[in-house]
């Protein structure tokens, strides 16, 4: 009997809609230097003088400061569309290095077993023990006490997202592991271990393809995680310094004047990350009803 | 039995449509009729996709959506069905009509036990107290033949053999004493030995209980064994019917003489199987080009190409001290035998005899726990050279998990080829998989695709021609039919009977099924319980069977010739 072939049916408004934000925000991101009024990270830019002025809608708002400014009398608009770029860089960058590090040790678990795969997963048991933001934390503190100041503004981003990605890969090791265990015991895996074929060749060319929408799946999902956790230890002060700021920074910053009426300092980047992270879930979501077969619908 | 008894199941232009995604409809039943009166066996009888189960599925109700019976009239026990429901009044399913599946694996709940299987139905449809569904229940498996009933009744289906619990099944199906059962390939699933006993039961119901039987199944064996009338179905429609032994003898349909002529005969051996042969110009061309190719190997002469020694498996559960096993299975127990160069050695047994153990052992797919395999002078360790591991291939099962979904075929074909360096560069290698696909009856372009665009057969025909790139000496196929319907099963087995004769190649050949033995293997081996019991030529096993073993399993066989012989004679 022919298999009929699946009507290609469109996602649901929410998840087009939330397509849609991220990719604004991914081109925001991508053109900031273009588009930002100022660059915050060049001190000659602003001026004091221009400190709390409030967003143009408000009493007192300034047309040159559409979200207002801040305590330094930065831009909000242009701080926000760079700790944006920082918040996206982070994230990807900790989903990129976890999902790398995840699946090859999960393919590797998985395809020879026994010790390897004993070991591996231990470690990986031993690690999800310990809370991601305890584990960033004492990463980032460690960091802090062994590299200078001027070297860890440098390398703040790199700590950050091996911070982040020591706990987050073995969500896709335990993922990949358990996937790579059920294709090893088919005939087409058999089939090149008899052919001859070397074992990272049959992970690499093989198996991997057949393992990857799942990784795909967790990725999306992590990636809010990732930004989020970087929020977090930035707002708690273990993350990007005030001169080069996140979303998280800037969050933190603005913490300390919401009390005094300068909500805006604080809400503006809120506000964005919120939409961000929103976006990116909503569509993780959507994947991973899309590709688990269990919650596949006719 | 006589001919005016109400039939207990009487469908009628029978039509059931698919819709599919693209709007069009898919009809997988097309205006059947089919009558079974009490006490009859009616086989339907048909290849893959040919509609057979969704006719057992439309008269139980089980039809799947978007599926719908769009016309025709189904009566059982001369009530009518409600087509929109699918449902009949005053007919409960479970209670009038019984069911048994073909994987008695899972049509029972792991969490139940027999009892409460049994009684479910009884309390239910019969409103039966507790004690009188358990003293019907122990009847029944009584009835059933397992032995023990009283001890059986408290077990869970994991503690029973796949035979026992197919008893258990058809036990359930009888529980409310049902007068149509709808077997769905009931023995597909079962050794031949336990396939005669159940078969014989299922026999004896319809005689002692009048209870009318639609038995689907794709096995003519079993058609010739049990059924009195059968039906053979074609895409959906029928092709002819009859009572069984007019149709299997005399068969006037094309569709059904090719059928019946695909089924490999166990009493004699014959060249070829009589299908349609696909061969055209291309595949011979192509065929000739690789026995050209394949020259440097049929210089090694005659001789040994393996000898297997004293090979002994055994699967251990670690325990959590190194080097103490908490409890070791024997899978293979000592097991000795050489194969020739040229020819083709079976060995054939009941499943969980050892027999896809040694062939995963001499693959390297499964460590041997002591023995030796020597393959054409070199014995085998851990680690196999080069050389070695191009020479030894394999053909696996299951067409549908033996290719590689993400890889087009042509990749899959050329990456041995490319590996083993028997092509200089990647269109070269394309060039020498296209050359296979033809030599295995494939259009040259069937590269392009990936595997899902092709058939089960045409999977096993890519699956062939990968493990013939390296350009071996030795092949492994491991059942490489028993998933295929039979008229494919013939054209694939006619292949690699060719492929043979072309490539030099010797064969080691693996099945459950002593018809396929017969047809293809030199010498043979019967394996039972991780030992080989008797080897011996073909024509002197089939012939002269010296082991108890191998005289039983010939006799279960299920066999058209022979059934239709004896009945002949008794007549």
């Amino acid at each position: 009997m022919a298999t009929p072939s699946p009507k290609r049916r469109l996602p649901p408004v929410s998840v087009m809609i939330a397509g849609l934000v991220l990719a604004v925000m991914l081109v925001l991101v991508l053109f900031a230097p273009l588009i930002a009024p100022m660059d915050p990270r060049d001190v000659s830019s602003y001026s004091l003088i221009d400190m709390e002025i409030p967003p143009v809608f408000m009493d007192g708002g300034d047309p040159r400061f559409l979200l207002g400014t801040d305590n330094q009398g930065r831009d909000l608009v242009s701080v926000i569309l760079f700790g944006l770029r920082i918040s996206v860089v982070i994230g990807l960058g900790a989903v990129l290095f976890s999902a790398a590090l995840g699946v090859v040790l999960g393919l590797v678990a998985g395809f020879f077993g026994g010790i390897v795969d004993g070991v591996v997963m231990r470690i990986a048991d031993v690690l999800v023990s310990f809370p991601t933001i305890l584990m960033a934390l004492l990463i980032s503190g460690i960091a802090r006490a062994q590299l200078s100041a001027d070297t860890m503004l440098a390398w703040a981003p790199i700590v950050l997202i091996f911070s982040i990605a020591i706990n987050e890969w073995v969500q896709y090791a335990r993922t990949v592991r358990a996937a790579t265990m059920v294709e090893v015991a088919r005939d087409y895996v058999r089939a090149a271990k008899v052919i001859g074929l070397p074992s990272g060749r049959i992970m690499g060319r093989h198996i991997l393809p057949n393992v990857m929408s799942s990784v795909m799946v967790i990725a999306t999902i992590n990636l809010a995680g990732a930004i989020l956790t970087e929020a977090t230890l930035s707002f708690l002060g273990a993350g990007m310094p005030p001169t080069y700021p996140s979303l998280g920074t800037l969050i933190r910053i603005g913490n300390q004047f919401l009390f005094s009426g300068l909500w805006w300092i604080a809400v503006m980047p809120a506000a964005v990350l919120v939409i961000l992270v929103l976006a990116v879930n909503v569509i993780g979501d959507y994947l991973r009803d899309r590709f688990n077969p269990k919650l596949m619908v006719n | 039995m006589s001919d005016t008894a109400t039939p207990v199941l009487d469908i009628r232009q029978l039509r059931v449509d698919y819709p599919l995604a693209d709007g069009s409809t898919l009809t997988a039943v097309k205006d059947i009729d089919l009558l079974i009166r009490p006490g009859e066996i009616h086989a339907l009888v048909g290849e893959s996709g040919a509609g057979k189960t969704t006719v057992g599925n439309a008269l139980m109700g089980l039809l799947q959506a978007p599926g719908k019976i769009v016309s025709g009239s189904i009566e059982i026990a001369g009530k009518p069905i409600d087509l929109r429901t699918g449902r009949t009044e005053g007919i409960v399913p479970g209670r009038d009509v019984g069911a048994i599946f073909q994987d008695p694996m899972t049509s029972l709940n792991p969490l139940f036990t027999v009892e409460s299987q049994l009684c479910e139905g009884l309390i239910a449809h019969l409103k039966l107290s507790r004690a009188e569904a358990r003293a019907r229940a122990l009847e029944l498996l009584k009835a059933v033949g397992i032995p023990e009933p009283e001890r059986r009744l408290g077990s869970y289906p994991h503690q029973l053999s796949g035979g026992q619990r197919q008893r258990v099944v058809i036990a359930t199906a009888l529980a409310c004493g049902p007068q149509l059962i709808v077997a769905d390939e009931p023995t597909t699933a079962l050794d031949v030995s336990v396939q005669a006993q159940i078969l014989k039961l299922i026999r004896n119901l319809a005689d002692e209980r009048g209870v009318g039987v639609l038995l689907v199944t794709h096995n003519m064996g079993v058609v010739a064994e049990i059924a009195d009338r059968v039906t053979i179905m074609q895409n959906g429609a029928v092709v002819e019917s009859g009572s069984a032994r007019e149709v299997l003898t005399a068969p006037k349909a094309a569709y059904a003489r090719t059928l019946i002529a695909a089924v490999p005969p166990i009493e004699t051996r014959l060249e070829r199987l009589p299908v349609p042969s696909e061969e055209t110009q291309v595949t011979l061309d192509a065929r000739a080009s690789i026995r050209d190719k394949n020259r440097r190997s049929e210089a090694a002469g005659e001789g040994l190409v393996l000898s297997v020694r004293d090979l002994a498996v055994e699967y251990g559960s670690r325990s959590l001290v190194p080097g103490r096993k908490a409890s070791v299975f024997r899978a293979v127990k000592g097991v000795s035998f050489d194969v020739r160069r040229g020819e083709i050695f079976g060995l054939v047994g009941e499943s969980g005899c050892g027999k896809t153990t040694v062939a995963n052992t001499i693959a390297g797919l499964v460590t041997p726990t002591s023995g030796t395999i020597d393959f054409q002078g070199t014995v085998l360790g851990a680690k196999r050279e080069r050389s070695v591991r191009q020479s030894l291939q394999m053909v696996f099962q299951d067409p549908y998990s033996a290719l590689n979904p993400r890889l087009r075929i042509n990749s899959a074909i050329a990456e041995p080829i490319l590996f083993y360096k028997l092509a200089s560069n990647a269109e070269e290698a394309r060039q020498d998989a296209r050359t296979l696909l033809e030599a295995v009856g494939l259009p040259a372009d069937a590269g392009t695709r990936f595997s899902h665009a092709f058939s089960g057969g045409q999977r096993q025909r890519i699956a062939i021609a990968r493990a013939l790139g390296p350009r071996p000496s030795l092949l492994i196929c491991d059942e490489p039919t028993s998933a295929l319907d039979v008229s494919v099963q013939a054209q694939l087995l006619n292949l690699l009977k060719d492929l043979r004769d072309l490539a030099g190649l010797s064969m080691l050949f693996i099945s459950h099924d002593l018809a396929v033995i017969r047809q293809m293997c030199d010498r043979i081996a019967v394996m039972k319980a991780g030992e080989i019991v008797e080897l011996a030529d073909t024509e002197t096993l089939f012939t002269a069977p010296k082991h108890d073993y191998t005289r039983e399993l010939l006799r279960l066989a299920p066999s058209l010739d022979r059934i239709l012989s004896r009945q002949g004679a008794g007549q």
